[in-house]
């Protein structure tokens, strides 16, 4: 009998503001311990919390952003608990009350596109670290993070396998940084998700989900979701019951194990925080940030799947990031998009990733490429050639790439190729000069072509271009071949 | 100088008939031979606050003075003051020096005025005799077999016994008013809001306000002036334009030629409420002559009704041990304090910690509060008690309609014996019975001294305004003063 999955993510993002959400503190990450603690972090006595507006636009941002509901009156709320991390005894977030309600995201799993419904987003604030090592037998607080903004980002049980959590947890990940709310570094915990997951047989009820903590990469979610299904249809198979609790994924053992049962669920004691009144938002700022919203991900794909023609694959690929998005819309917008997206998912991409350089930051600016597959396609250079160009452009080779306007940069890059006589060989008459020369100087091929070895013919043509240094239009060397040997 | 209000030695200090040195080293003095007789003071500092009169007197030489400049204060152990011992009256503190200023000591400093020592309270404010305080109980110096009320019980005791011009103090439930009538002094609980609660140790953060206590109304006035304003560190704190508190304390109404009756034509709601069984005689009495009083000055008296009163101190009794069981959350040994010497793990540790560091009554509050917000509970105490405060509060719009101002006893009783209800809490509770309804529709109350009861025990008067008619208050309690001296009758015993 089949099972199916039930998952839901909690994702925590920290918001990019230079303070914090309740004090003047820096959120740099990385400082020396407590060195970013001011007397509201430390929660001296008579200290007070000051909400950062930053923060809140940064969740107005994210409402509008995923269509949610915008709420012109949230509470902030606390929630009790002790923990010497936790120097108020209490976190401030929202509980019944939070800024954004509702909204979705649409993932692409394979070719295949679904909605996934958030159930809602609130602010809070982070807590600080406990450091186990280097204190001989005690433990030492690091209040730096405490405080740091985060929005907490809920999803409906809406997805059935890890692939999909992870998708979304993707699509999520590109969105907070494309709308510029969160810098989206996972190694330093700027964005940590849960996983609620449960298994069923088809039909039936939700079944009790077990709650996974600590993926804090994209491939551990994978791992840790299919680790948990397999557990729990192995338990259910085997008549057992699985049981509400909070697990720990552990990478390096790839599993996950329990942390905490349902027994030992707090009771958080949450009460609306009287030092906090309503944070009430105006339309007026709502409308405000929303015509100040960039182009989003979603929109952007389906612009580069109706205008350019793209594939589901190549449009999600292409809107991985904002700056990504809007490279390729520059280029596409002058040039065959499709040959576009070839060259940016392929040779431009893989020089970026060897090199570690943000497509901001490329040698090879839209103009240059612009220029390139322009070349391409009118027939001044071969895509063999283009490459090495490609390659020139990078090393900033050729005068003025990225510096110069598109018409002075076309003068001095075709300059370029005719200086260092790259051009393509489309003159007829030359190319069967060089055809003649190899047909009359392998007439062993010949006759294996002739005799049915049609790898012979490959052979031919690479003899043509090596003749010609590569530059000789190949469709001409084709033609010219097939039609000489068929004589 | 023994009964000199603030206004006499802010023009002595500015005429420079007198040094700030001299008069914070006569209140030192005097707090020195005296404040242990009361147990009115938890630290004193002389060096600061010599040093820091020094510094007014340069300012007052260099003509660069300001209303309070050189002027000593007692301050209530609640607000945090830079390099001073903070207790908040709880073990748990003991041992904290408070690394910043609080709102309201920033504004004084910058006023110029000199820190003269900082007053007893009931710990964490909690209480309404000065007996929880981890320091001891304040004698009330009208009768030191007495309670001088709390919880800012030694701030009262302080101002009563004249060690201190001026003190300030904190009202979360009546806690100025009701050891201001207690000890025959006058103190200002302002609107919520006024005064910012930056610095000042949070008990139940919806309720606590800051204010002055003093022996005139012109002087609360002056210090009001000072501790009043908007204060971007808090929150609750109300953008407003900053008042002259002072500037109606002489105002007359009516013609010149009635200026015998200066409060003509101010309606005086009298709550039927605060008149019935629950005051005792000796109080109704005094505080029936002090409102005949302010009849003879031109007011009027309507009879006003405070239906849901009786509710005030129940859901009191939810809403400030919820905010204190979560406010009192950081203390927990961590960060500050006192911490357990000996533990074995760190649930144990927060355990003896708190268990040692904290004193019965705000263990008790502790624990109603969290009780009341458990899962469960929630509903039919704290969202109840939240929809009762409403309810509370508009008893006072629909009363306001008809009336100016709100008169009535600051406390059932007067000062009670040490001891005579600190087994009984909720006998304790009632005592503040006329002073919660206040806080709890954050409105502007004041009590002021209207007479004596038996054993010569002082009486207070209660007034309560509007919102933000704190200015208009202090004048009609200064007309009151202008024509009485109850104000300025000292205790026995203090003139040493």
């Amino acid at each position: 009998m089949k099972w199916e999955t039930v998952i839901g993510l909690e994702t925590h993002a920290q918001l990019s503001t230079r303070s914090k959400i309740f004090s003047g503190s820096s959120t740099a990450f990385g400082a020396s311990p407590n060195s970013q603690a001011s007397a509201v972090d430390i929660a001296l006595p008579g200290v007070l919390p000051v909400l950062n507006r930053g923060a809140v636009e940064r969740a107005i941002r994210f409402g509008l952003a995923v269509g949610g509901k915008i709420n012109q009156r949230s509470i902030f709320a606390r929630k009790n608990y002790f923990y010497p991390d936790l120097p108020k005894g209490y976190q401030i977030s929202q509980y019944e009350l939070p800024i954004v309600e509702g909204g979705s995201l649409d993932i692409v799993v394979g070719e295949q596109q679904k909605t996934v419904h958030l159930t809602r987003a609130h602010l809070e604030e982070d807590a600080g670290k406990s450091l186990h090592e280097d204190f001989r037998g005690m433990s030492g607080i690091d209040l730096n993070r405490a405080g740091t903004p985060l929005l907490e980002i809920v999803t409906e049980p809406d997805m059935s396998s890890a692939q999909e959590a992870v998708e979304y947890a993707k699509t999520l990940h590109s969105l907070v940084r494309w709308i510029d709310i969160c810098d989206g570094n996972m190694q330093e915990g700027s964005f940590r998700c849960d996983a609620n997951v449960s298994v069923r047989r088809p039909g039936d009820p939700l079944g009790t989900r077990a709650e996974i903590k600590n993926l804090n990469s994209f491939r551990f979610m994978q791992q840790a979701i299919e680790f948990e299904i397999k557990r729990q249809i192995e338990i259910l198979e085997e008549g057992g019951k699985v049981v509400q609790e909070t697990r720990l994924y552990d990478p390096d053992k790839n599993e996950t194990r329990p942390m905490r049962s349902k027994e030992d669920a707090m009771d958080y004691r949450y009460f609306p925080d009287p030092d906090l009144l309503p944070l009430v938002l105006s339309q007026h700022w709502l409308d405000e940030v929303k015509a100040a919203l960039p182009e989003l991900p979603q929109a952007m794909r389906e612009k580069f799947m109706r205008e350019y023609e793209l594939s589901a694959y190549d449009a999600v690929s292409l809107t991985a990031s904002k700056e990504l998005a809007v490279y390729f819309d520059a280029i596409a917008r002058h040039v065959d998009p499709k040959l576009a997206a070839n060259w940016i998912t392929g040779e431009l991409s893989s020089r970026l990733n060897d090199q570690n350089i943000a497509i901001a930051d490329s040698p090879v600016k839209p103009e240059a490429l612009i220029w390139l597959i322009g070349r391409i396609i009118d027939g001044t250079i071969s895509g063999k050639i283009a490459k090495d160009v490609f390659r020139d452009l990078w090393d900033g080779k050729v005068v003025g790439a990225g510096n110069l306007t598109l018409p002075a940069f076309k003068v001095e890059a075709d300059r370029y190729i005719e200086k260092m006589g790259l051009q393509q060989i489309s003159d007829r008459g030359e190319i069967e000069k060089i055809v003649d020369q190899v047909i009359a100087a392998n007439a062993q091929q010949i006759a294996a072509y002739r005799s049915g070895k049609p790898k012979a013919f490959n052979s031919l043509v690479g003899q043509v271009m090596k003749a010609t240094k590569g530059k000789a239009n190949p469709a001409q060397v084709n033609e010219l071949l097939k039609r000489k040997l068929a004589e | 100088m023994l009964n000199s209000t603030v206004k006499q030695l802010a023009s002595d200090l500015a005429a420079k008939r007198v040094s700030s040195i001299e008069v914070t080293q006569y209140f030192i003095n005097r707090i020195k031979l005296l404040g242990g007789v009361y147990n009115a003071f938890i630290s004193i500092d002389e060096e600061k606050s010599l040093a820091a009169a020094r510094a007014a007197d340069q300012l007052i030489a260099a003509g660069k003075a300001k209303p309070l400049t050189g002027i000593p204060l007692a301050h209530k152990d609640i607000f945090c003051a830079k390099g001073w011992l903070t207790t908040c009256g709880s073990k748990i503190l003991s041992n904290f020096i408070a690394p910043y200023d609080a709102h309201v000591i920033e504004r004084f400093s910058e006023s110029g005025a000199v820190i003269a020592a900082k007053t007893n309270m009931d710990e964490f404010a909690m209480g309404s005799s000065n007996e929880t305080s981890f320091y001891g109980p304040v004698s009330n110096p009208w009768d030191c077999a007495a309670v001088p009320g709390g919880s800012s019980g030694g701030s009262a005791a302080a101002v009563a016994a004249r060690l201190a011009p001026a003190a300030t103090g904190t009202d979360t439930g009546g806690s100025i008013r009701q050891p201001a009538a207690l000890s025959g002094v006058c103190g200002l609980k302002p609107t919520y809001g006024v005064v910012s609660r930056y610095g000042m140790i949070a008990f139940a953060s919806s309720l606590d306000q800051a204010g002055p206590l003093a022996k005139t109304a012109e002087d609360l006035a002056l210090m009001l002036n000072v501790m009043a304003g908007f204060d971007a560190r808090d929150s609750t704190s109300l953008q407003r334009e900053a008042e002259d508190y002072a500037r109606e304390i002489n105002a007359a109404r009516g013609e010149p030629r009635e200026r015998a009756k200066p409060l003509k034509g101010l309606r005086i709601g009298l709550p039927t409420e605060f008149f019935a069984d629950g005051v005792a005689p000796d109080v109704a009495h005094a505080v029936e002559g002090s409102i005949a009083e302010f009849k003879k000055l031109g007011c009027e008296t309507v009879e006003v009704s405070l239906p849901n009163m009786h509710l005030s101190v129940p859901v009191y009794y939810v809403l400030a041990p919820a905010e204190a069981s979560s406010n009192l959350s950081r203390f927990d040994g961590v960060r500050y304090g006192y911490r357990a010497p000996e533990y074995s793990d760190l649930i144990d540790m927060y355990k003896k910690t708190r268990a040692q560091g904290f004193g019965a009554e705000v263990k008790r509050r502790i624990l109603v509060g969290t009780y009341v917000l458990s899962h469960g509970y929630y509903d039919a105490y704290y969202i109840k008690a939240q929809k009762l405060r409403r309810l509370i509060a508009q008893d006072f719009v629909a009363a306001f309609k008809k009336c100016d101002v709100i008169m009535g006893p600051t406390t059932p009783s007067t000062a009670f014996k040490i001891g005579e209800k600190a087994g009984d809490p909720v006998q304790m509770y009632l005592s503040d019975i006329y002073t919660i309804a206040v806080n709890l529709a954050g409105l502007p109350g004041l009590s002021i001294p209207a007479g004596f009861g038996d054993r010569n025990h002082p009486v207070g008067l209660q007034l309560i305004g509007n919102y933000f008619s704190e200015a208009r208050m202090l004048n009609i309690a200064h007309q009151y003063q202008q024509v009485t001296d109850w104000h300025l009758r000292m205790p026995d015993g203090i003139k040493v």
